[in-house]
């Protein structure tokens, strides 16, 4: 077993996935819910995508293997890794992609699945900063920097503050930073858009009410 | 004429100098911005993270206000300067163009609080203005002090032309060097333009504690790089690459091998220069490192730089 010729017995800590945990429907799931999500139904594994990534060196899956993972209905570990937190949005997959997935909405998706379901990782700074950043633009219609990097860091690792205290109050010293909160005037109008947008009819199949005059809605579009 | 203007959350905070910059850039060519009445924040790209069709009524909202700020004309040239929400706008738009379902449900809820968005908008960075509408050529003529042996290395970022490419070749794109080649500077050649700066947490480092060094091994790449070939600077045309690239180099410095020492400025400041504006209305007081080469002083009246 060894390449030193004496074999050494391990337990065998099985791996491998049995046909019972996976979910055979999240690839069409995914598919059916980004706009030309159906193309990763054809992905060649080339890995392409994970050569074009900036950061899949610091990714416990690379996206290739994310992809892949998706199509054979893997959901846990897809929506448990790192990956899809560490991935910045930087679309240099997305491009390159010779069967022109759209990896980077794809990744979204599962980023939504995992807030939902509840299982990202709590002090990681991607998530904490994405959940700040939505609830603060969609509350006061403004997001304040300065508040935003302060919940980060104390959300994950406070020691940061401390840390950044210095380039924080360089910048403050050049009008470059305060903490006064920024707020958008009619935030009861935001709020009614965003209400109003959640009542409309979503995932499956055009909003039966009222299609706008011009823009109609052909019957046959199913998925969003 | 003035352009309709959408700022984005970071021009009021840490890019100050580039709303500063560009609004003095612009004048010089008779023009000026008209920024949108009670805008809000587009969610930049966390916002899909956490709910697709709310992250569409959130850049639609701005469309739709950018149309009733410009009137009638078509098409309305909507001018933002972050390429976050450059990105924002633009997928706002092509969802409701491609998906007709969201639209429907995105053109309801507007309809709701009495918006209306009519697909009049052109969404237009700083570049593009710069580059496709003033014109290279004519920022070129009006330069009066020019940048001359400052070699520049022009960084595009990844959302100015992904995912997808508005005015300028999507790999490779060559607006900017051109520009900053017509204002005397000289770009060097430089792989790295539109590779990812690891910015898009606002400039937080996202690995803190859980993966070492890693948005900040990102921009380092691309300084250290920066450095080798010879530049004196990195001209940036978005406020969280600037921060991004400019904040962290003290850190990068303990971190990492080489030390990391680059001024990093907007496209506008380094435009403003060479168009002879005074370094203030510019916001060079506000960058945290500036050390430019010595140029000649200003010709004393009529502006035309002397050569030597």
């Amino acid at each position: 077993m060894r390449a030193n010729g004496r074999k050494r017995w391990r337990p065998v800590t099985d791996q491998s996935k049995f046909e019972a945990h996976l979910d055979p429907g999240f690839a069409a799931e995914i598919a059916a819910e980004v706009q030309d999500g159906d193309r990763l139904l054809g992905c060649l594994q080339c890995g392409t995508c994970s050569g074009a990534c900036p950061l899949s060196m610091y990714m416990d899956l690379t996206p290739r293997r994310v992809i892949e993972l998706t199509r054979a209905g893997a959901r846990d570990e897809v929506l448990g890794s790192y990956t899809i937190w560490v991935c910045a949005s930087c679309y240099a997959c997305t491009v390159q992609c010779p069967k022109q997935i759209p990896i980077t909405e794809i990744m979204h998706a599962f980023r939504r699945r995992a807030f939902e379901a509840g299982v990202y990782p709590k002090r990681f700074t991607n998530p904490v900063i994405t959940r700040e950043l939505v609830a603060m633009a969609e509350e006061r219609g403004r997001s304040t920097e300065s508040w935003i990097a302060m919940k980060a860091y104390l959300r994950t690792d406070p020691l940061q503050l401390l840390k950044h205290a210095v380039v924080g109050l360089r910048l403050m010293l050049r009008g470059r930073m305060s903490f006064k909160r920024e707020s958008m005037r009619d935030r009861r109008q935001l709020a009614e858009l965003l209400r109003a947008v959640e009542a409309a009819p979503a995932g499956s199949g055009p909003a039966p009410s009222e299609p706008t005059a011009h823009e109609p809605v052909p019957a046959a579009e199913g998925v969003r | 004429m003035r352009y309709p203007y959408y700022p984005g959350c970071s021009v009021g905070g840490t890019a100050k100098a580039y709303e500063e910059s560009l609004l003095a850039v612009l004048e010089r060519f008779d023009l000026g911005l008209d920024e949108l009445d009670d805008w809000n924040c587009c969610g930049a790209s966390a916002a899909p993270s956490i709910n697709e069709d709310r992250a569409i009524a959130l850049s639609a909202r701005n469309l739709a206000l950018a149309e009733e700020r410009a009137g009638d004309t078509t098409p309305v040239d909507l001018l933002t300067p972050c390429a976050g929400c450059y990105r924002a706008l633009l997928a706002a738009q092509w969802s409701m163009a491609e998906q007709p379902a969201v639209a429907s449900r995105i053109d309801g809820a507007l309809q709701a609080v009495g918006l209306r968005y009519d697909r009049r908008v052109r969404v237009r960075p700083v570049l593009d203005v710069l580059a496709n509408e003033i014109g290279i050529e004519r920022i070129g003529d009006a330069v009066t002090r020019p940048l001359e042996g400052l070699k520049v290395a022009c960084y595009y970022g990844c959302l100015l032309v992904r995912p997808n490419a508005t005015f300028d070749d999507q790999h490779n794109p060559t607006s900017m060097d051109r520009l900053m080649e017509a204002v005397g500077a000289e770009p060097i050649d430089w792989p790295l333009k539109t590779r990812c700066c690891g910015g898009s947490c606002y400039g937080a480092d996202p690995f803190s504690g859980t993966t070492p060094q890693g948005a900040l091994s990102l921009s380092y790449a691309l300084l250290r790089e920066a450095s080798r070939r010879g530049a004196d600077a990195v001209v940036t045309s978005c406020p969280l690459c600037q921060f991004n690239l400019e904040a962290f180099q003290g850190e990068m410095t303990r971190r990492f091998d080489s030390p990391i020492d680059l001024t990093v400025g907007y496209v506008t400041q380094f435009v403003g220069l060479a168009l002879g504006l005074p370094e203030r209305r510019l916001g060079i007081q506000r960058m945290l490192r500036w050390r430019l080469p010595e140029r000649e002083p200003v010709a004393a009246e009529g502006g035309v730089h002397a050569r030597a």
